[in-house]
């Protein structure tokens, strides 16, 4: 670094600022744009300088949509909610069921553990859409159309085989030897994956639920098949916003920006623990 | 030795199916007596860590019995078998320091913590690392880490001992001086150990009794010693001995009273027949074809003698290695005063009848050791 020439540096600097511009600029527009009205946003040329207003807002958490046509009800705290929950649980089962199988896949080879591996990863081969039609019949004759249960089962195909394979290779990257000290230090092999394997995969469980977590937050097409009004999420809620006397674009930006707000609190927070973790050298020998 | 630590009987280890799969471990059977301390000897993928880690219970035993004082154990899981075990690649809990790691199992005992501690640091000051005891394993050597993996093991009170090449990443220095504190550390609390080395010095220091594997069969299980000069055959014999035994295949003729060994090269050695006791001179009669081991500190020079000529010269600076070209091979032989001989320099040697092994040219079992039938 001490070697780098004025110029070099000056260069650096603007290739990093086109790289962030190129990056930030629509999440930094919308972010304008959730402060402002209709008028103000279609006006051409686009202005900077604007009165700020917190209307969007207002009318997002009133759930009264104000349109030229009337007032409209929308159900988008509702809908945020529905996200929440849905992801969370979603992803507390998967950690749930995807962590204790992904170390039994890192550590006992079976008889067809590898293809009941595969399988499990081949969910996600598959288009959404191809799956979805035979199972929303299946789930309307099972009374799971349109359930939290239905959903957060659904979602396995999503959050499922990305914990099972990431976390798997944390387990596989600690050594076994490690477990096997333990375990002969007088501990059952329950003890072990609870004490020696769980906190060295952590930052590994960490990345996995989070990246699981985003990838539910944004599902779109499981959701909009399979739920109505009241279970929906954010990502299909903002379909209301286009309405039928136009697109609210203040309303549709205030929802963006209230809906990434979560998982990019979550990942800034466990950013850190995440470089914290892989930095420690845990499974350095 | 009056009870038995550890009972190996019939032990197969296969990786993969049965019958099918990799044989690592064949047909094993050994006895270890209570506060004995053995050494498995062996290269590499000889089976010997697969024989200790079966002990350990992280490998299944494919056939066969394993007892732990009296106790049948190979069923069991490892947390059953009261053993303790270093290994090779360290294992330390990374989120503990090198105490909280050497205390670990002892806390697990629930022991109390001022005896804990005392044990934490006598065994400290036996390996040498009381100066790094609250630091973090990732921020130690790997010497430093072998010897806290090593502190772990040795610090439990149980049945068995395992310790998996414990001193491998040390320095020569402090390795010869830990080898005596172990040893008698571990002789003083009539602990039994099994280590597992390839390491010959390591193996002799250490060990009252070797076990020498190689290809998964235990080749020969005795003091280190008799193991020197009574090897049970070929292999043993040119694995352990440092430089290792010179060995040559040789016909047997008989002329005058005289027995000959024919070497390569048209070279031969000639004995009386005298020089031999009976049973040995009888085995050697018997038989056309034998291979003959000599150990290169028997091996003299002489004026009279077979010819060879000197191939390399190393003064090591306690002792000379000379290799020379001999009966179409390479003869070695240590000398212990500075020897200057140029290379190409003709030399001539002799070898001693009470100093010859003779093993069967095709099993590679040993007929004699010097004046005695093996």
């Amino acid at each position: 670094m001490e070697h780098t020439s004025l110029l070099e540096r000056i260069l650096r600097g603007m290739a990093l600022t086109l790289v962030v511009i190129f990056f930030m600029f629509p999440i930094v527009w919308i972010f304008m744009m959730s402060f402002q009205t209709n008028e103000t946003i279609l006006r051409i040329p686009p202005q900077l300088i604007f009165e700020p207003t917190l209307a969007n807002y207002t009318a997002l958490v009133t759930g009264k949509l104000m349109t030229a046509a009337g007032t409209l009800d929308i159900a988008f705290m509702r809908n945020l909610w529905n996200s929440v929950f849905l992801s969370v649980t979603s992803v507390a089962v998967s950690l749930l069921l995807g962590v204790p199988a992904a170390y039994a896949f890192a550590r006992h080879k079976f008889r067809g553990s590898e293809d009941i591996a595969f399988t499990l990863l081949s969910f996600k081969f598959a288009p959404a859409l191809l799956v979805l039609l035979p199972l929303t019949l299946y789930f309307q004759k099972l009374g799971l159309a349109n359930t939290y249960v239905g959903l957060i089962w659904v979602y396995q195909l999503i959050c499922l085989p990305l914990i099972l394979w990431i976390v798997r290779g944390y387990f596989e990257d600690i050594p076994a030897d490690i477990e096997y000290a333990y375990r002969i230090g007088g501990h059952s092999w329950f003890a072990t994956f609870r004490k020696i394997a769980l906190p060295l995969a952590g930052p590994g469980i960490a990345a996995a639920g989070l990246l699981a977590f985003i990838f539910a937050w944004n599902n779109f097409v499981f959701a909009l098949v399979l739920a109505s009004a009241d279970k929906q999420p954010v990502t299909v809620g903002a379909l209301a916003f286009i309405t039928s006397s136009g697109i609210q674009y203040g309303q549709i930006s205030a929802a963006i920006v209230l809906s990434i707000t979560p998982t990019l609190a979550l990942a800034l927070y466990a950013q850190r623990y995440l470089v914290e973790g892989l930095s420690l050298g845990a499974v350095k020998g | 030795m009056s009870q038995s630590a550890l009972t190996i009987s019939g032990v197969d280890k296969f990786y993969g199916p049965i019958d099918r799969g990799v044989h690592a471990v064949k047909n094993l059977t050994m006895e270890i007596g209570k506060g004995e301390i053995v050494a498995l000897l062996g290269s590499s993928g000889c089976g010997k860590t697969s024989t200790l880690r079966m002990i350990a219970g992280f490998e299944e035993v494919s056939r066969g019995a394993i007892s732990v004082g009296g106790r049948r154990v190979h069923t069991l899981p490892p947390v059953k078998r009261n053993v303790a075990m270093a290994f090779e690649g360290y294992s330390l809990y990374p989120p503990l320091t090198v105490r909280e790691n050497m205390a670990f199992a002892l806390k697990a005992a629930r022991l109390p913590k001022s005896e804990v501690d005392a044990k934490v640091a006598s065994i400290a000051k036996l390996l040498e690392i009381e100066d790094i005891l609250e630091r973090y394993p990732s921020s130690i050597s790997g010497g430093q880490q072998q010897r806290a993996s090593l502190g772990r093991a040795l610090i439990r009170e149980a049945d068995l001992h395992l310790l998996d090449e414990p001193m491998g990443q040390l320095e020569p220095q402090l390795r010869a001086v830990l080898r005596g504190r172990i040893k008698h550390f571990i002789k003083e609390r009539g602990l039994t150990a099994i280590l597992v080395t390839h390491d010959q010095t390591e193996a002799n220091a250490l060990a009252d009794r070797i076990a020498v594997m190689e290809g998964g069969v235990l080749q020969q299980f005795d003091t280190p010693d008799q193991i020197k000069e009574r090897p049970a055959n070929l292999f043993t014999g040119t694995f352990v001995g440092e430089p290792p035994m010179n060995v040559f295949e040789a016909y047997v003729a008989t002329a005058a009273g005289r027995i000959n060994l024919k070497l390569p090269d048209g070279l031969s050695l000639d004995y009386d027949k005298d020089a031999f006791s009976a049973p040995v001179r009888d085995q050697l009669l018997s038989r056309e074809r034998v291979v003959i081991g000599i150990r290169p500190y028997a091996v003299r020079r002489s004026k009279e003698g077979v010819p060879a000529r000197v191939s390399a010269n190393q003064w090591l600076g306690d002792q000379t290695h000379i290799a020379a070209d001999f009966a179409g091979g390479s003869l070695v032989l240590v000398e212990h005063d500075r020897t200057r001989l140029d290379l190409g320099a003709p030399i001539n040697v002799t070898i001693d009848p009470k100093n010859l092994h003779v093993f069967d040219q095709a099993s590679g079992k040993a007929i004699s050791h010097g004046m005695e039938l093996a």
